[in-house]
C-alpha cells in the first residue's frame, strides 16, 4: 500500500536518521521526501510503500506513532488513498 | 503526484476543522424474520442483526486509522418494525431484541422502528404507533420515525394527530432525563428509504440484503473555507461547492472501502453537514460566516439556501450514488450556532420553520415547553408536512416537549444530542384543525406559483 508520512517536530540534529531508522525497522520503503523548515519546525513529508511489511496498516500507525512520540517527533501515517480521492478526479 | 500543499489540506480539515465521517450505517433487511410468534420474530431479529453487523464497529475503527479520518458513529438500520412485526403483533419485544442486539454489536444507535402511514394505517400499525413511548421509553439505542405524509398521497391527518400524543406520551415517560425519548423519534414527510442519519434512518423495502450507507459532515471545513472569501456570494457558492466536494469524495472512499470489508452492497453517501455541539462544527457559524451578525436574522433563509443547493452541486459529482437526506441540517440542541441564538432570542421557530423549506430535513431538536398541548404538537408537524409535501422534500419534525420545563430553561441530551434552551411556541390553538383529522389531498404537480 501507497502511503503518506507526516513528520513534525521540533528542529534539532538527526531527525531524518531516527525516521529512517524506525521506517526501517518496520519494513516500510521510503518513494520520497520533501522537508522544510516552519520556524524552528521541522516539517517534513515522505511518500513510502508499506508492500514489504508484516504489520497491518492500522498497527503500523500506531507502532510509528509510539515511535514517534519516543524521540518528540509528530509522526503520522495515512493511505494515499485519501489524498488522491479528495484531490484527484 | 500529490502535492505538500494538498496534503497539509487534508490534514488540516481532520486536525483542526472538524471533517470527520459521521456514520457508516448498515442497513439490513428483517423480510426474512418474520414469523406469527413474537419470540420466534425477536430471536431471528436479534440473530440477524448480531451476525450482520458483529464487525461493523472494528471496520469502523479501521477504517478511521488507515485514513486519519474519524468515523463518530457506526449505526444499524433495519426494515420498519411496523412490517416485521405485524404477523405476531410483538412490537415491544423486537424493540428489545433490536437493542440487545446493539449493546452485543457496540453499534451507537439503531434505527428502523419505523412506520409508514402516509395514506392510512393498518390495526396493526394503529397498535405498533401506540407501542412507540413505551420501546423508546424501554431501550437505550432504539430509534423510531414515522412517515405520516408524501407528496403522491398527501398528508394523513389521522396519524398526525395521533402522532402529537405520541411524542407527548414519550415526552412523559422519559420525563427523568429531560424527556429525552422524544430525541429519538422523527416524524417524516417524504421520508427516504436509505438516510444514514438518525434518529429517521430506517432500511426501505426496496433496499437489498445488507447494504453500507455513509454520511460525511464538515460544517468546520466549510466554515473555515469561507474565511478566506472575501468575494460576493458567487464566489462563496463556488468556495462551498469546492469543499464539499473534497469532504464528500472522503464518504464515497470510506463507503467503498467499509462495503468491500463488510461484503455488503454500496449504497449511498448522503452529503449532508451534519453539525455537533463542539466549537467549530456549526452550521450556524457558517451562515454568520456568510455575513449574518447571528443565526435567525433576515436574510438567513436565503443563507441557507445558498449553503444547501452548493453543498448538493459540490458533492454530487463526487459520489458515485448520492441518496439519503443530503443537504444542511439545522438541529438546534446540536449546533452551538444555533443553540447560542435561540438563547439570546435571534432564532425563533418561526424562523426555524421558514428555513425548512430550503433544506433537509426540518423542525429538529427543538425543546419546547412541557406543557404544550398534544394538538400543537401535531399542528407544528402538520406545517412542516405541508412544507415538505408541496415542494417534494423530505421533512421532519423531532421536537421535544421537556416535561415540567418552561420557555426560558434549558434541556440537556448529552453527547452529541447537546442541549438545547427551551423555545416559545404560538399560544393560539388549532385544536378544532387538528381534531377533524381525515387527509389533506395530495398537492397538484403543475401550475406552480
Amino acid at each position: 500500500m501507497n502511503v503518506i508520512i507526516s513528520v513534525i517536530g521540533k528542529d534539532r540534529i538527526g531527525i531524518i536518521r531516527d525516521v529512517s531508522a524506525f521506517l526501517a525497522d518496520l519494513d516500510i520503503n521510503i518513494v520520497d521526501i520533501s522537508q522544510t523548515l516552519m520556524g524552528e519546525y521541522f516539517t517534513m513529508i515522505m511518500r513510502a510503500n508499506t508492500e514489504k511489511s508484516r504489520m497491518p496498516i492500522d498497527k503500523l500507525i500506531v507502532a510509528l506513532r509510539e515511535k514517534g512520540e519516543s524521540v518528540g517527533l509528530d509522526i503520522n501515517l495515512r493511505s494515499e488513498e485519501i489524498f488522491d480521492a479528495m484531490h484527484r478526479i | 503526484m500529490i502535492s505538500d500543499k494538498e496534503i497539509f489540506e487534508t490534514m488540516r480539515m481532520v486536525s483542526s476543522q472538524h471533517l470527520d465521517v459521521r456514520c457508516i450505517t448498515m442497513g439490513i433487511s428483517l423480510f426474512d424474520c418474520i414469523s406469527s410468534s413474537g419470540k420466534e420474530t425477536a430471536d431471528k431479529v436479534y440473530d440477524k442483526i448480531a451476525s450482520y453487523a458483529k464487525d461493523l464497529v472494528s471496520v469502523g475503527d479501521k477504517i478511521a486509522t488507515m485514513y486519519g479520518v474519524p468515523v463518530v458513529n457506526k449505526r444499524v438500520s433495519v426494515t420498519p418494525i411496523s412490517l416485521v412485526g405485524a404477523a405476531s403483533g410483538a412490537y415491544h419485544e423486537i424493540a428489545l431484541a433490536m437493542d440487545r442486539a446493539a449493546a452485543e454489536t457496540g453499534i451507537d444507535f439503531i434505527g428502523g422502528y419505523t412506520a409508514l402511514v402516509q395514506k392510512g394505517a393498518t390495526e396493526k400499525e394503529e397498535a405498533f404507533l401506540r407501542s412507540i413511548p413505551e420501546a423508546l421509553s424501554s431501550t437505550e439505542k432504539v430509534c423510531s420515525s414515522v412517515n405520516i405524509a408524501s407528496s403522491r398521497a398527501g398528508i394523513n391527518m389521522d396519524a398526525v394527530r395521533t402522532m402529537g400524543e405520541i411524542v407527548k406520551k414519550t415526552a412523559y415517560l422519559t420525563r427523568d432525563k429531560d424527556s429525552i425519548g422524544c430525541a429519538k423519534l422523527v416524524v417524516f414527510a417524504n421520508a427516504v428509504e436509505d438516510n444514514p442519519f438518525m434518529a429517521g434512518a430506517f432500511h426501505g423495502a426496496g433496499e437489498a440484503d445488507k447494504v453500507i450507507n455513509v454520511g460525511v459532515s464538515g460544517p468546520g471545513v466549510v466554515k473555515t473555507a469561507l474565511e478566506q472569501v472575501d468575494g460576493d456570494l458567487t464566489a462563496v457558492a463556488e468556495t462551498v461547492k469546492k469543499t464539499a466536494f473534497k469532504v464528500t469524495r472522503v464518504g464515497q472512499l470510506v463507503a467503498k472501502t467499509a462495503a468491500n470489508m463488510l461484503s455488503a452492497q454500496f449504497g449511498i453517501v448522503d452529503l449532508s453537514l451534519a453539525p455537533t455541539p463542539a466549537v467549530g462544527d456549526s452550521v450556524g457559524r457558517i451562515l454568520e460566516e456568510m455575513g449574518l451578525e447571528r443565526v435567525g436574522a433576515c436574510g438567513t433563509t436565503a443563507a441557507l439556501a445558498l449553503l444547501n443547493d452548493a453543498v448538493k452541486k459540490g458533492g454530487i459529482m463526487a459520489s458515485s450514488h448520492v441518496g439519503g437526506l443530503s443537504g444542511a441540517f439545522i438541529p438546534v440542541s446540536e449546533d452551538i450556532g444555533m443553540i447560542e441564538a435561540a438563547e439570546m432570542g435571534a432564532l425563533t421557530l418561526e424562523r426555524l420553520e421558514a428555513m425548512t423549506a430550503v433544506c433537509s430535513v426540518g423542525i429538529d431538536m427543538v425543546a419546547i415547553p412541557g406543557d404544550t398541548p398534544a394538538e400543537v404538537i401535531s399542528a407544528m408537524i402538520a406545517d412542516e408536512a405541508a412544507i415538505g409535501v408541496v415542494n417534494q422534500k423530505t421533512t421532519a419534525v423531532r421536537v421535544i416537549p421537556v416535561y415540567g420545563k418552561k420557555v426560558g430553561d434549558q434541556a440537556s441530551f448529552g453527547g452529541l444530542l447537546g442541549r438545547a434552551p427551551i423555545m416559545k411556541v404560538s399560544g393560539y390553538s388549532p385544536a378544532k384543525f387538528i381534531s377533524r383529522g381525515g387527509r389533506i389531498p395530495a398537492p397538484l404537480g403543475s401550475n406552480k406559483n
